[in-house]
């Protein structure tokens, strides 16, 4: 069913060794690779589309659903459109990953849209891991968009990880916390390298009362690599909303933040803090004095910043 | 042992070249406590900083159990059983309290001895050992994470840089009962810069160092009670001058 390659690019974007538990899709080069459902869990394909419904019953009690993507051959332009519906009062744990194993020289390129539908009291962990390798001249390029509506008292913590490997993101994510009380928690960590570009673009509308977002981004820049980042944040109700943007920058690398928050009600309270620096000398001789190289140094405070 | 000969270190300032430490020379041996004082901006992080190789001297010799490490990296020096605790210690987005101590201590520890570095620092373990060490911490609170982590390396030279800043009574309390253990038990050679009169009483050796220069070293008998007529009569100096 799946070669060596395949499996070794599952591993790295869905922690998965052989087909584990749960519900779980593969979707390999374009085609349904693998997929089981569960009693709770039910996928299916789309037929007016590529992509794939996701619908998990109310009161589902901590389940997981894997979803990943794999793409190995070069030249390959994937589109896919992924539909969560997610009940009521559902506990689930979804991880998504996109690996592209590329050693052609054609560009090859996976866009995921993933909108999730969640519902009153639900809680969601959404997991995207996104990896790139092959030696080929061709390129990994990786558009994720996601797309959020929260219920009533839904909460939502989305993690999203880029390590390496990735030639070219663009990632679109919009949350729209509209049931009172809920809570959006978004962690996005991001390493560029070479001449790699990575560009990260984010709405928050903040629409039910007492609802909550929290965004912690951080990110490396090494070599010629370039990032952006545009974090916005809107409060319409009484709201809490905190945007931080944490840089590492190296080498001759460039970083842009630009985080945006806009309050259109009194009670909105929203804050946003954005830094972008290297890594402080300090740093990496005290690392030093207690007997690492600086090499060392740096990669324990990278592996530290980006867990 | 440490020997320190003739070490100098100069650095450009705005105005010209400033002499930070000026021919300084100093043997510590093996297993003893020394303290070195003396005013604000007298030298003593410099030097210490020298010692460990974080600063590189513009003249003079260190060496270490007969070596000489003056141009040695700190990397080396650091294993060759010399640690230094920062006055001012770094944070680390992301690092957790356990990864430091691991790290200083080189191997895998169990959770048991990171805890016991940490208590052994006035700090309740249970409470630090999974917390970042960053800006969420206290001054001090970093500052005794700073000392731990000298005590999980084990070092032959322990070298702490004003552990007493910032700390409370009662931390400060068990850390000199730390540092006398240490001592007592021939542990590590202990170098100490500070200003407590607590960690001065200490010491088997003072060291005065005022203007970049040693400016006079003896026991806590000799030394102590020359300090304390000299910043008497520069209080009253003080004074006269603002009476001008
Ligand atoms: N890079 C530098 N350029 C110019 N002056 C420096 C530099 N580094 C240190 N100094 C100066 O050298 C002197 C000694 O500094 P040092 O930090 O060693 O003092 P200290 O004795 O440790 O003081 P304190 O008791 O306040 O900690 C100070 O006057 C300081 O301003
Ligand atoms: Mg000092």
């Amino acid at each position: 069913m799946l070669n060596d390659i395949q499996k070794h690019i599952l591993e790295m974007v869905a922690d998965l060794k052989g087909t584990g538990e749960g519900a779980i899709n593969i979707r390999s080069d374009g085609q349904k690779a693998f997929r089981r459902n569960t009693e709770n869990i039910v996928i299916e394909s789309k037929t007016d589309k590529d992509g794939i419904d996701i619908r998990i019953a109310p009161h589902t009690h901590q389940e997981h659903v894997h979803i990943p993507v794999v793409v190995t051959e070069s030249g390959r332009k994937d589109l896919v459109y992924n539909d969560f519906y997610i009940g009521d009062y559902a506990d689930v744990t979804i991880v998504a990953g996109c690996g592209i194993h590329n050693c052609g020289d054609c560009d090859s390129e996976h866009n995921g849209l993933h909108t999730f539908h969640v519902g009153k009291f639900a809680k969601v962990k959404y997991t995207e891991k996104h990896y790139g390798d092959g030696e080929g001249s061709g390129k990994r390029i990786l558009n994720p968009q996601t797309v959020l509506y929260l219920e009533e008292g839904a909460s939502v913590t989305l993690e999203t990880t880029q390590i390496r490997g990735v030639d070219d993101t663009k990632r679109y994510t919009k949350v729209v916390c509209q049931g009172p009380n809920s809570e959006i928690i978004v962690r996005e960590n991001l390493l560029t390298h070479n001449d790699q570009r990575a560009d990260s673009e984010m709405d928050i509308f903040l629409n039910g009362e007492d609802s909550k977002a929290q965004v912690i981004s951080r990110s490396v820049a090494q070599d010629n690599s370039t990032q952006v980042f545009y974090p916005r944040v809107e409060g319409n109700c009484k709201c809490f909303g905190h945007v931080q943007c944490d840089a590492i920058i190296m080498g001759s690398s460039k970083v842009r933040a630009i985080p945006e928050i806009t309050c259109n009600h009194v009670d909105a309270s929203l804050i946003h803090e954005a830094a972008i620096g290297r890594i402080a000398g300090e740093q990496i001789l005290k690392l030093m004095t207690l007997g690492m190289t600086p090499e060392e140094a740096e990669a324990k405070i990278l592996e530290g910043f980006l867990r | 042992m440490l020997e320190i000969k003739n070490l100098s270190y100069r650095v450009e300032g705005e105005d010209g070249p400033v002499d930070i430490l000026k021919n300084v020379s100093l043997n510590i041996e093996d297993k003893k406590f020394v303290v070195i004082t003396g005013p604000n901006g007298g030298g003593k992080t410099s030097m210490a900083r020298a010692i460990m190789g974080i600063y590189q001297p513009t003249g003079g010799q260190i060496l270490w159990n007969g070596t000489d490490i003056t141009n040695l990296s700190v990397t080396d020096r650091a294993r060759m059983g010399i640690s230094y605790g920062f006055q001012q210690p770094p944070r680390f987005k992301g690092m957790k309290v356990r990864d430091l101590l691991t790290v200083a201590a080189g191997e895998k520890i169990s959770h048991d001895q990171a805890c016991s570095y940490l208590t052994k620092v006035g700090l309740c373990a249970r409470d630090y050992i999974d917390r970042d060490v960053d800006s969420s911490l206290s001054g001090g609170e970093v500052k005794r994470i700073e000392i731990a982590t000298i005590l999980a390396r084990k070092s032959e030279l322990m070298i702490f840089d004003e552990p007493e800043a910032g700390i409370d009574l009662w931390s400060f309390a068990r850390l000199t009962e730390t540092f006398k253990e240490i001592h007592d038990k021939k542990e590590a050679t202990i170098l100490i810069i500070s200003h407590q009169e607590r960690i001065i009483r200490l010491a088997d050796e003072i060291v005065l160092i005022a203007g970049g220069s040693l400016s006079d070293r003896g026991t806590v008998e000799e030394i102590y009670p020359k300090i304390i007529a000299d910043t008497v009569s520069s209080c009253n100096m003080l004074e006269v001058n603002n009476k001008c």
